[in-house]
């Protein structure tokens, strides 16, 4: 069951390749809009670019966010589900695998690119690619998370950033700190916050899911 | 009648029946239950409400009016020492006001306890205003102190992600047109953010020493007792104000959940 919705949600995200390239191109946006407000000395650059790296694919994850359970709790599939005996949180689950594969894969092709214009070093790029291999999965359940709870709210795109700002701040730390060049500890660290997150995920979406059926 | 508020909120919420005989964790929480009769806490809570309010008022008047004028100024610090009678109280408050907020959530989404939803959304918007005092005054203090309004410091960025995490589970609460819906989103918000606090705190304490040398932290050093018993009164006084708001918000909300059920009653007989 898992293995056929996510064939149909990978499915879906497929015919909509364009909307689904959005993010992307706007984690490269705010990656390129950085050296416009801190000018361009190479220095601070290579010294803030993980970092930068780090807060635009935190940026770029809250965009889909609204699209994820919108459609399916509008026309129906999820009570779809539910009528079928279908557990919300194998739903869950099944659409933060292909939420990630969708949003995280891409991304992970794109931080090369904006690591270069901040003249990251080789070593550096593969440690900020690693780093994003490890936290996209907690990013991407967090994100799950976030639009089960608010799908149908008012506003409920807004109300994403807020929701996933404060429970984010861990994969931030470890993921810049990894990427920055602190250590083993800070990709142990980073992949326990993830695991963390991708367990929990599942079970607080799949409750955000039947709240959300009423 | 106020045994069974069964109008005004949707299916789960106040409509949801206890079963006490059937429920296998009977042993456990008999007593949870008995207080979750919403008849029994207005009953309980028209007491305690003065009983909170009043000498909570006067408590915290004691204790500021001590830590503010009467005690010594602090040898190093001075004057500005004394914001801490304010500091410390909200800062506790707001972090066991999320550990209650929590609990009222699982409660409330495990047992479907009206009252416990309730009480979340009677505690959050307090909890919050807490964790705000705790940062304004905490930011008063810094600027003659640490000659800086903020420092990024663990403790406050802690604080500051926790206001962040109340400010997340009031929007949430009231984004939603079915009245049901915004509780059960911000109860298992707020239990995912009870899991993960332990984890945000955690890690920025790792990356407040990753980044160590720019903060300056408090100092270790005792408290005189001329110090520490305006602090300790002003404490009990503030714990007192918050039950003591928590409590009138949420009577106040048990009686507008009648006064619309009774206003929707009305239309129906007069329609």
């Amino acid at each position: 069951m898992f293995r056929l919705l996510l064939a149909r949600d990978l499915a879906l995200a497929r015919g909509r390749a364009g909307a689904a390239a959005l993010p992307v191109v706007f984690f490269l946006l705010v990656a390129v809009t950085f050296p416009f407000a801190l000018g361009p000395d190479a220095r601070v650059l290579a010294k803030v670019g993980a970092g930068v790296v780090w807060v635009a694919a935190l940026l770029a994850a809250l965009l889909p966010i609204p699209t994820l359970f919108e459609a399916d709790r509008a026309d129906g599939t999820l009570d779809q589900y539910a009528a079928r005996a279908i557990p919300a949180e194998i739903v869950a689950a099944a659409r933060w695998m292909a939420h990630w594969i969708a949003f995280a894969v891409p991304l992970l092709v794109a931080a090369p690119l904006a690591a270069l214009l901040f003249g990251l070093s080789a070593p550096a790029i593969a440690r900020l690619e690693l780093a994003l291999l490890l936290g996209t999965p907690g990013l991407a359940s967090l994100a799950v998370v976030a639009a089960a709870l608010t799908t149908g709210a008012r506003e409920g795109g807004m109300l994403a950033g807020l929701l996933v700002f404060p429970l984010g701040v861990p994969l931030l730390i470890f993921g810049a700190g990894a990427a920055g060049g602190s250590g083993a500890g800070a990709f142990k660290l980073l992949g326990a916050a993830t695991l963390i997150l991708v367990a929990m995920g599942p079970f607080a979406a799949g409750a955000g899911i039947r709240a959300a059926r009423g | 009648m106020a045994a069974k508020p069964t109008e005004g909120e949707g299916p789960g919420a106040l409509g949801t029946q206890y079963r006490l005989g059937s429920d296998p964790h009977i042993y456990v929480t008999k007593h949870m239950h008995r207080f979750a009769n919403p008849a029994r806490f207005l009953r309980i809570a028209g007491v305690a409400t003065p009983l909170t309010l009043w000498p909570g008022l006067a408590i915290t008047a004691l204790g500021l009016a001590w830590g503010l004028f009467y005690a010594p100024p602090d040898y190093l610090q001075g004057d500005s020492a004394r914001i801490m009678d304010v500091h410390v109280p909200a800062a506790i408050l707001a972090e066991l006001g999320y550990a209650g907020l929590a609990v009222a959530a699982a409660v409330g989404l495990v047992w479907k306890h009206p009252l416990a939803e309730v009480a979340a959304r009677a505690l959050a918007p307090v909890g919050a205003v807490f964790a705000a005092v705790c940062l304004i005054t905490g930011s008063l203090w810094g600027q003659p102190t640490w000659g800086t309004w903020w420092v990024w410091d663990a403790r406050l960025t802690s604080m500051l992600v926790l206001f962040f995490l109340y400010l997340g589970v009031i929007a949430l609460s009231n984004a939603f047109d079915e009245p049901g819906r915004g509780a059960k989103s911000a109860a298992i918000l707020a239990i995912v953010g009870a899991i993960n606090l332990p984890i945000i705190k955690y890690s920025v304490d790792w990356w407040n020493t990753l980044h160590q040398g720019a903060s300056i932290t408090l100092t270790g050093s005792t408290i005189a007792p001329a110090l520490l018993w305006p602090l300790g009164i002003s404490a009990l006084g503030f714990s007192l104000l918050f039950a003591a708001t928590v409590l009138m918000r949420m009577r106040a909300e048990i009686a507008q959940t009648r006064v619309r059920a009774r206003a929707r009653r009305m239309a129906e007989a007069f329609a």
